[in-house]
C-alpha cells in the first residue's frame, strides 16, 4: 500500500515517530530499527557536543532528526533553541514545544503560536506540540505549522486518547498532518488514534517503561499500521439504534 | 537585606503548626498509597510514623513515578568549593567562624585549574560553593561563574542568600540554578544553631528561592539538614516550601535535597538526634510521590550502598568525583573540608555503577537560556 505521510514536502512511509530521551542510549539504534520509524525526536537540551552521552551520536544516520525545543518557557527561548539545533546540524525540522509549567508540562498554546510563526519565518519546518483546540490549530496552520501534534493525555501518563473528541474535530477541520503526541500508553491506544484518522503517532514513555523496549517498539509499529489500514478501509457501521415505532415516524411521507 | 512581600513563609508555618507525625494510622497510609495524585495531607501521611511500615510499597510506587518522569536518566554533577571563609556561626558546620580550620579562597587561576581538571571527567554540570564572607564578594562569585561557563554547560550556585538584583547579575554571568537550604524550619532550633552572622536571619534565607526566581534563575533547590529539629516536620516543611513556590511560579524547576548531619573537623559535641537510613529513605520517597516531577539529589554525606540503592527509585540526580574541601581536584586542598564525606567515588566509578544498574548517566540536561 503506497500511502505516504507528507510533512514539509518530505515523504515518509512510517507513521510512527519515536522519542529518545527515556531509555539507555546504547539501545537507541535497536529500538529505532524495531519501530520502523523514519523520524526520531531528540531534546536539544540533551545534546552534549563533543562530550559524553551526546544523544546526537546515537541516532542512526538514516533517520530524520526532529529536535524539540523542550526547556523553552516562551516563544523567544524556543527560537533560540531552534537556532541551536540548526547549529548542531539537525536540519530544518523542529518540534515546537513551549511549556511554562514544570508540574504538568502542558503546552502553552499562546506562546506556541508565536514561536511557530517566528521559527517558520526563519525557514524551519515546524511540527507543533499543542493542546487540542480547533482555534489554536487553525492559527498554527496560518503561522506556518507543517504538522500539529495534539496531546492525547498528560505526558508520561500512558492514559490513552482522553482528548479523542477534540482530536476528531482537528481531523475533520485541519489540513496539515495531525500527529498524536503524549499520553499514548499502549499499542491498542495508538491503533485507536489511527483508526479515527490521525496521520501519525509519537510516543516515548510507553516504550521506554516497557519490560522489553525493543519488542514494544515493534508492537507499536504493527498497531499503528493496523490502525492506518482500518482507517483507509473505512470502519464498518456499528448500529446502535433501531427503528422501533410500530407506525413509522416517517409514515407521513407515504 | 531586601524585603520581598511574600506569603509563602506564613503558609508553610501555618501547615507546619497542624502537622503531627503521630496523628496517622495504617488506614490513612493505605488510602494515600491508592491515590493517583497526592495533596498536602497525603504528603503528611507518607511522612508519618505509621508510613514507616510501608517503605517497600512506597519504594515500588516511587520507582514507577521516577521512571515515568525521567525514564532511566540520572543526571550527574559535582560541587566545587571555591572558598571556606565564613562569618557565620552555624554550630553543625565545619566552616563556622569559631572553628580553627585551614581557610582559603581560590584565586581565579586556581579556579580555572580546578575547572579544567573537573571538565576532563566529562561532567557538564557544576555547582559552585562558598561560605559567607566579604572575601567572597558578588564580583568574585560572578567572575568564577564566567570562568565556569567556559568549561561547563550548566553552572549552579550554593552561596549565601543575596538580593533580587544580585541574583539577576549572577544569572547574567551564567548561573542557571540556586540551592539554598533552610537547614531547619523550626524557628526556635534555627536560632539555637545559627548564633551569629547574616545567616541568623531566618526570613531572609527563607525567601531566597523566590528572590532567585525573580532574578531569572531557572531552577531553585530546597533542603534541610535532618536532625536539627524534628526531622519529619522539617521534611514536611521543605516539601511545602517547594510546593508553594512551584504553585506561585509554575515555570520554575524545583529540586530537593535531604541531608543528614555528618561529623566535621574539631567537632566537640554529639548531635543526639539521629535519623536512620530507613527514615531518610522514607522522606525521599514521600517527596517523590508528593511532587513526582522535581529533581531529588542525594549527597555524599550518604555511603555508596545507600546512594546506589536510592538512585532510580526516588533520586534522579547524583554528585560524583566529590571534594568538599577548597579546591582539591587539581593539586592540594587550599582549605579544609566542610564535612566528612562517605562516598568518594570518581565520576568514572559512578558512571560504571549506573550502567551496570541499567541507568543512563546524563551529563547535559539543559541549555542556559
Amino acid at each position: 500500500m503506497k500511502d505516504p505521510l507528507i510533512i514539509g514536502n518530505k515523504k515518509f512511509l512510517s507513521r510512527f515517530i519515536l522519542g529518545s530521551g527515556k531509555f539507555s542510549l546504547d539501545m537507541t539504534a535497536k529500538v529505532m530499527e524495531a519501530s520502523g520509524a523514519e523520524i526520531a525526536t531528540i531534546a536539544i537540551r540533551r545534546a552534549n557536543q563533543d562530550g559524553e552521552g551526546n544523544i546526537l551520536d546515537y541516532i542512526p544516520e538514516n533517520l530524520i532528526l526532529l529536535p524539540n525545543t523542550s526547556g523553552a518557557r516562551n516563544a523567544d527561548e524556543a527560537v533560540r533553541l531552534g537556532r541551536l539545533a540548526r547549529e548542531l546540524g539537525c536540519g530544518d525540522f523542529i518540534k515546537v514545544e513551549v511549556i511554562k509549567d514544570s508540574k504538568y508540562l502542558l503546552p502553552d498554546n499562546y506562546e506556541t503560536i508565536k514561536a511557530t510563526k517566528l521559527l517558520y519565518d526563519e525557514g524551519f519546518i515546524p511540527m507543533v506540540y499543542m493542546m487540542p483546540d480547533l482555534n489554536v490549530a487553525k492559527d498554527l496552520e496560518k503561522s506556518g505549522a507543517e504538522a500539529v501534534m495534539p496531546l492525547a493525555a498528560p505526558i508520561g501518563s500512558n492514559k490513552g486518547l482522553l482528548t479523542k473528541d477534540f482530536i476528531k474535530i482537528l481531523v475533520n477541520e485541519i489540513n496539515v498532518p495531525i500527529i498524536v503526541d503524549a499520553g499514548i500508553g499502549s499499542p491498542s491506544q495508538a491503533c485507536e488514534a489511527m483508526e479515527i484518522g490521525v496521520d501519525a503517532i509519537m510516543a516515548n514513555t510507553a516504550i521506554a517503561t516497557a519490560n522489553d523496549i525493543v519488542q514494544m517498539a515493534k508492537a507499536f509499529k504493527l498497531a499503528i499500521e493496523a490502525g492506518r489500514y482500518a482507517y483507509i478501509a473505512g470502519l464498518g457501521r456499528i448500529l446502535n439504534f433501531k427503528a422501533q415505532a410500530s407506525s413509522p415516524l416517517t409514515g407521513f411521507l407515504d | 537585606m531586601e524585603f520581598i512581600n511574600s506569603d509563602i513563609m506564613d503558609k508553610v508555618h501555618d501547615e507546619l503548626k497542624n502537622f503531627n507525625p503521630n496523628d496517622y494510622n495504617k488506614r490513612d497510609v493505605e488510602n494515600t498509597l491508592s491515590k493517583e495524585s497526592l495533596d498536602i495531607n497525603d504528603f503528611a501521611v507518607l511522612l508519618s510514623l505509621a508510613a514507616e511500615d510501608f517503605i517497600e510499597e512506597m519504594a515500588y510506587k516511587s520507582k514507577i513515578e521516577t521512571s515515568k518522569h525521567f525514564g532511566n536518566s540520572i543526571s550527574l554533577f559535582t560541587p566545587l568549593y571555591i572558598s571556606n571563609h565564613c562569618e557565620n556561626s552555624c554550630t553543625y558546620c565545619g566552616f563556622n567562624l569559631q572553628n580553627k580550620i585551614k581557610r582559603g579562597s581560590l584565586s581565579f587561576e586556581e579556579i580555572e585549574n580546578e575547572l579544567k581538571a573537573i571538565s576532563k571527567t566529562g561532567l557538564q554540570d557544576i555547582l559552585l560553593l562558598t561560605g559567607e564572607s566579604k572575601l567572597t564578594s558578588l564580583d568574585y562569585i560572578g567572575e568564577a561563574i564566567k570562568l565556569a561557563s567556559g568549561y561547563f554547560n550548566l553552572v549552579g550556585l550554593e552561596i549565601y542568600p543575596v538580593d533580587v538584583d544580585d541574583y539577576k547579575y549572577l544569572h547574567l554571568c551564567g548561573a542557571d540554578y540556586v540551592c539554598t537550604y533552610q537547614e531547619t524550619y523550626n524557628k526556635k532550633q534555627y536560632k539555637k544553631f545559627h548564633l551569629n552572622g547574616p545567616k541568623s536571619n531566618y526570613e531572609y534565607r527563607f525567601n531566597s528561592q523566590e528572590r532567585a526566581i525573580k532574578g531569572g534563575m531557572r531552577k531553585v533547590a530546597f533542603g534541610s539538614l535532618l536532625g536539627l529539629g524534628d526531622f519529619r516536620s522539617d521534611a514536611f516543611a521543605t516539601g511545602l516550601h517547594g510546593h508553594y513556590i512551584q504553585r506561585k511560579y509554575p515555570q520554575s524547576e524545583i529540586s530537593f535535597s535531604f541531608l543528614r548531619l555528618r561529623p566535621f573537623i574539631h567537632q566537640n559535641f554529639e548531635y543526639g538526634m539521629d535519623v536512620s537510613e530507613k527514615q531518610l529513605l522514607q522522606i525521599i520517597l514521600a517527596q517523590r510521590l508528593f511532587m513526582p516531577f522535581t529533581d531529588i539529589t542525594v549527597s555524599t554525606r550518604e555511603n555508596s550502598k545507600f546512594r546506589n540503592g536510592v538512585v532510580g527509585i526516588g533520586v534522579n540526580r547524583i554528585s560524583a568525583g566529590v571534594s568538599v574541601g577548597v579546591g582539591g581536584h587539581e593539586g592540594n586542598l587550599k582549605g579544609d573540608e566542610q564535612f566528612d564525606i562517605q562516598d568518594g567515588r570518581s565520576v568514572k566509578e559512578i558512571k560504571n555503577f549506573l550502567y551496570k544498574k541499567g541507568l543512563q548517566p546524563v551529563f547535559n540536561n539543559h541549555v542556559y537560556l
